[in-house]
């Protein structure tokens, strides 16, 4: 049966299209894919993320849940339609202004719901906002400065002054890559692809554990319209097995003979353009034979090994060990112990997995949203049998990311695909595919004990935790190391040994989030001193002052600390503390308490103990343009923009002066990963060295001193010293092989060293610090929890831009919220997002922000990192709170409304 | 891919008669979830133009919601304060986006345990209208919804308008809704309560509490229970909502947990409709 189509008119943002369409097909393909309107996003296909927001004569409506035909004769407005004449609205000016748009996915899902509110509210109320835009999520802002914006949108604010050059860093700059995030003209992975390409439909296993066989795939491809091609294991050129850190490389592209986990790959079909509608996955000739799957931890340690060379399904045991934690436990005054369960959390971005694929000449290109394009190009380069150079990967603008595009997920498959046929490809994930295929946060079951001297001051701190890796390695090496290495938290401890190991089970596979396992960590030893605070009869937030690390003690690690920030994090709390305190004692009478609480943070910034380096290159081409070839991914951090404030000010450049290129590993030179809070100090280093290189070689060239001032345009440098102006044409000079007359590319590694058998070394050459405080209600009747505020200290060394850097704290608190009381991934049962409960526009309360600079010397103009620091506290806090409102320590997280109120009955009992 | 968008119910119903299973599409935000495919597949009746389905008025022996007649509508309709309740669910149904399109009579045919809209319509003694080409029956709602996704729909029929009887528009109801996030979200439980006070005595009270068992129940033992009681203290007895109700554990909550947090709600719902009514 054919795609039926008929003819629908209708007006969209004002033009009057007539297009074939069936008549049921959703609104959102008919925009996307037959007019070429691909502002309207595409993030579940249910009505439950409201990216597909388009206005319908006016009314907000989900483009995914809207029949073509209904459109007839009516008005459709599209993100597209909301600027005109080339000139942003008002609401689009006000979401650049505010930093309301971070990956921008979301963006156009949220304009459009607030241009209906606006319509006829013009100058609504934070909650009126809140109410209007309740229906789109967002996984990157934490909502308020949404919120600020939409209710901002009428205030005819002028444009910011450009920023002059050498002052760039400090400089609370809209990002760089703003504009085409709230007209809709940004490209994300499924946004843009060939002409004719193949459309790439994954076969996936729907077992935890099985085997399985195929049937006669070559006949049944003849009997099926618009097959074009069928792919197993079988055709995989090159190694089958994929990892993110090489020694462990233990994952197929498609699964051979047995699958190991639900939603595990183990077929290709390429579809002829315009067959996927039709095609029926059900009808596939695959044979299941189910088999026992491990899914718990536990019982995965006595269950047959997942992968032979690893038996007891361990993975890796990372371990930190220093002093006798034994003794000073035994001869500490107050002892707290306690064990805490945390759940499969996903990432739920809202833009799933896609790309696209095609030849050029030899070269295989890729594009797609990722992390870490570099990795991508050679992981993929050894599946598919070709030297890394074949292979290119163009990183599209990335809707969120978050640690799970890190790894690797269609970049094999819609490569292999053109690859083989020589024609282009396309691969999108559904929501489905996305939440069955991709990483998840370790669920970790903890256990710890920490005592303190009479004063009160830590002595020893036992950890041990099993973190649940799931099916492949992943990034599981480096949650179980990076955990033993922070699970003390910012805090002194002379006497500690903790060990974190990675299991395998059937389970999904747990990688990357934000944090590396950390967050978990931090709950456990946060709340237990609490429990200690009040043991030894002092103040919480007194108590953590009293333990806090200071500049020249030492680590669990053994390595001697500089530049800890801390300290004034936890002095900067003391005023909010107080007040908070306050506000939970004057709670009234009845069944809803108030309690606040507080924890600390510490990250190291980049790999463990690894080296991490990152290339930046800047060139100034014969027409006076400065290019920065900035290969940082920027997934809604701001990597484009810090980047460039940061390469701007060491060349002495205007910003607005400055070109960007990339992520492209033809175009760009590897900056590394965008992980591990490491692309402001490591890509940021790299891109300080290469624009004080450029600087100097261009100084050098007119022979003038440092401290003279650079101009670039019209085929010319200008340099003015003070005394004397010195032009170089530019065109008189050669150009290098990038086509630039003056360029300088600059590494920069972190000093780090190899931990010994202890852990003992340096694993970090950079830290960041924080701590937060939640104030919070519970409904003791109900165990709902309403959250009233948060505050956050942060330790950003040097804040190289507020906005982006505030953007960064209200989205991981929002997300720290999620882990506290929500986010529970069960595979086979959440896979979707009205069953995986991320926080809303009404979940996420008044954050106040307060930014600390306490520089480090090895981060650029004192930076530090801060992307994953800042949900690290969130948890622990909101735990602490609910305890202090309750009495009662919510042990198993998430703390769904059940599980608090079983926390309150079970205290009481 | 059939589909039709017949101009009027005769024409509509001509289809269901003699054609295949239709699929009946109104607002289409439980059709489209459905499926990972970009259209729906199988035989498509359109039916959300049809003028005979539209709008929501009073008639003489009470109110009439029409099939067609999304929860937006619900919203503005300036319903009595009987329907308070049907409005409060309205609001917290889905999103704005979902509420422009979804219709009520959507909310019943789909049968989710979950529905938001159950309760509130229950408290309200909610009659559901079924035409065919043969014929045309009222049935209760509880004589409708039969189970999870299962109603008393015959393929040939199609449920035209949702009728609230005059006797069911007196009082003040309230909705509470008890879920994870305050957005988006699926009822962990709800409850509705509609409530009739005379001299500040409660004189009639009708109660219903949904995602607690397979189809949203009435409670008419505690409602009896409540008869008398003074409007502005009212006691529900927790135990008999829980000896009344049939929750399961899932990832929402605990049944355990449901049974308990159910009585609360009503609880909640009886004293603001109270309050309303004195």
């Amino acid at each position: 049966m054919s795609f039926d189509t008929r003819p629908a008119a209708f007006t969209v943002n004002g033009r009057q299209v007539e297009i074939e369409a069936a008549p049921t097909e959703r609104l959102s393909h008919l925009l996307r894919e037959r007019l070429g309107l691909t502002g309207t996003k595409v993030g579940c296909d249910a009505g439950d993320c409201g990216a597909c927001t388009v206005l319908v004569d006016g009314m907000p409506q989900c483009a995914c849940l809207m029949p073509a035909a209904r459109v007839a004769g009516r008005q459709v407005t599209t993100v597209e339609g909301l600027a005109s004449d080339g000139r942003l609205s008002a609401l689009q000016a006000a979401f650049l202004r505010h930093g309301a748009a971070q990956c921008g996915i979301c963006t156009p899902g949220m304009l459009m719901a607030a241009a209906a509110l606006l319509s006829v509210n013009p100058r609504p109320a934070p909650a009126e906002a809140e109410a209007a835009l309740g229906g789109v999520l967002c996984r990157c802002t934490g909502y308020r400065k949404i919120v600020a914006a939409v209710c901002d949108a009428w205030a005819d604010a002028p444009r910011p002054a450009p920023v002059p050059a050498g002052r760039a860093v400090g400089a609370p700059v809209a990002r760089l890559d703003g504009p085409p995030k709230v007209t809709g003209a940004d490209v994300f992975g499924a946004d843009r692809w060939p002409a004719g390409a193949l459309w790439v439909h994954v076969i996936r296993s729907p077992h935890h554990h099985a085997d399985f066989s195929f049937g006669d795939l070559a006949a049944w491809q003849a009997a099926t319209p618009g097959v074009a091609a069928v792919f197993t294991a079988a055709d995989i050129p090159g190694r089958n097995a994929f990892g993110v850190i090489p020694p462990f490389a233990d994952q197929p592209a498609l699964a051979v003979d047995a699958a190991r986990f639900r939603g595990e790959a183990v077929a290709l079909v390429a579809l002829e353009p315009g067959a996927a509608e039709d095609f029926d996955a059900t009808a596939f000739p695959v044979t299941w034979e189910e088999l026992p799957a491990a899914l718990d931890p536990e019982a995965a340690k006595s269950a047959p090994a997942i992968h032979p060379a690893r038996p007891g399904n361990l993975l890796i045991r990372g371990l930190v060990r220093r002093g006798d934690p034994d003794a000073a436990l035994a001869a500490a005054a107050h002892v707290a112990e306690g064990a805490i369960e945390t759940a499969y959390v996903e990432h739920a971005y809202i833009e799933p997995e896609a790309g696209c694929a095609y030849m050029d000449g030899e070269t295989l290109v890729i594009h797609t949203c990722t992390q870490a394009p570099h990795m991508d190009r050679d992981d993929t380069a050894v599946m598919l049998g070709l030297p890394p150079e074949r292979v290119r990967i163009v990183a599209t603008s990335t809707g969120g990311g978050f640690g799970s595009k890190l790894d690797i997920s269609i970049q094999p498959l819609v490569g292999l695909v053109t690859l083989k046929t020589g024609r282009p490809a396309r691969i999108v994930y559904t929501r489905g595919d996305s939440m069955r295929s991709t990483t998840k946060r370790h669920p970790a079951r903890m256990r710890a004990r920490i005592g303190t001297d009479a004063a009160g001051r830590v002595t020893g701190q036992v950890f041990d935790g099993d973190f649940n890796t799931g099916a492949y390695a992943s990034w599981g090496p480096t949650v179980a190391n990076r955990v033993p290495v922070h699970a003390s938290g910012p805090y002194s401890v002379p006497n500690y040994r903790a060990e974190a190991r990675a299991i395998h089970t059937n389970g999904p596979i747990a990688g990357a989030f934000r944090g590396f396992g950390v967050p978990q960590a931090t709950i456990m030893q946060e709340v237990l001193y609490d429990q200690l605070a009040a043991d030894a009869g002092i103040d919480r937030l007194a108590f953590r002052q009293l333990n806090a690390l200071t500049d020249g003690e030492s680590t669990v690690c053994g390595q001697r600390l500089s530049a800890v920030g801390i300290g004034a994090c936890l002095a900067a709390l003391e005023g909010p503390w107080s007040e908070a305190l306050a506000w939970a004692a004057d709670a009234p009478a009845g069944p809803v308490t108030r309690g606040v609480g507080i924890a600390s943070c510490w990250y190291g910034c980049g790999n463990t103990a690894l080296p991490n380096p990152s290339t930046i290159r800047i060139g100034v081409t014969a027409a006076g343009e400065v290019v920065l070839h900035q290969g940082a991914a920027d997934i809604g951090q701001g990597a484009n923009t810090v980047i460039a404030q940061i390469a701007a000010d060491a060349l002495g450049v205007a910003l607005g002066a400055i070109r960007l290129v990339g992520p492209d590993t033809a175009f760009t030179p590897d900056a590394g990963k965008t992980s591990a809070s490491r692309q402001t100090y490591v890509s940021g280093r790299a891109a300080e060295a290469a624009g004080r290189a450029l600087r100097s070689a261009i100084l050098r060239h007119a022979n003038v001193a440092e401290g003279a001032s650079l101009g670039f345009g019209q085929g010319t440098i200008v340099i003015d010293d003070g005394a004397a102006r010195h032009v170089i044409d530019l065109a008189a000079l050669a150009e290098g092989r990038d086509g630039y007359v003056f360029a300088a590319e600059e590494t920069y590694d972190p000093p780090t060293t190899a931990l010994d058998a202890d852990g003992q070394g340096t694993p970090y050459a950079v830290y960041g610090y924080g701590a937060q405080i939640v104030e919070l209600s519970v409904d003791t009747r109900l165990g709902t929890v309403k959250l009233h505020r948060i505050t956050a200290a942060h330790d950003l060394g040097r804040v190289i831009n507020p906005v982006l850097a505030e953007g960064q704290i209200e989205g991981g608190i929002a997300q720290g919220i999620g882990l506290a009381l929500m986010e529970d991934y069960v595979p086979g049962r959440t896979e979707n997002l009205h069953d995986y409960l991320i926080p809303t526009f009404g979940d996420v309360p008044e954050i106040h922000h307060i930014l600390i600079e306490k520089p480090d010397p090895e981060g650029p103009f004192g930076a530090k990192g801060l992307g994953e620091h800042v949900l690290i506290p969130t948890a622990p806090a909101i735990l602490n709170a609910i305890r202090h409102a309750t009495g009662a320590l919510v042990t198993r997280l998430p703390a769904t409304p059940d599980r608090v109120l079983a926390a309150i009955r079970s205290k009481g009992a | 891919m059939l589909y039709e968008r017949p101009g009027t119910l005769d024409e509509a119903l001509a289809l269901m008669a003699g054609g295949p299973a239709w699929r009946v599409l109104a607002g289409g935000t439980d059709l489209y979830p459905a499926t990972t495919h970009q259209s729906l597949h199988g035989p498509v009746l359109d039916i959300a133009g049809l003028a005979e389905l539209r709008g929501i008025a009073r008639e003489p022996s009470g109110w009439r919601i029409g099939a067609a007649a999304t929860w937006t509508e619900v919203l503005g309709a300036g319903l009595p304060s009987a329907f308070s309740a049907l409005v409060e669910a309205g609001r917290e149904l889905g999103s704005i986006q979902i509420q422009n399109v979804a219709t009520v009579m959507g909310n019943l045919c789909n049968a989710s345990p979950a529905a938001d809209g159950v309760p509130a319509l229950m408290v309200l003694d909610a009659e559901l209208e079924l035409v065919s080409a043969t014929g045309r029956r009222r049935l209760g709602l509880s004589e409708f919804i039969l189970g999870n996704r299962r109603t008393a729909r015959t393929p040939d029929e199609i449920a035209v308008a949702i009728h609230v009887p005059e006797a069911a528009v007196r009082g003040v109801s309230a909705f509470e809704k008890l879920g994870t996030r305050r957005y988006l979200v699926i009822s962990i439980a709800m409850a509705a309560a509609r409530v009739e006070v005379e001299n500040g005595r409660i004189a009639a009270a009708s109660l219903a509490v949904g995602a607690c068992s397979e189809v949203a129940r009435r409670l008419p033992m505690v409602e009896r229970a409540l008869v008398g009681q003074p409007a502005d203290a009212p006691v529900i007895d927790a135990a008999a909502v829980a000896e009344a109700l049939d929750p399961i554990d899932d990832v929402r909550a605990t049944a355990a947990y449901r049974r308990e947090a159910a009585a609360e709600i009503l609880r909640r719902a009886v004293l603001r409709a109270a309050w309303g009514a004195s």
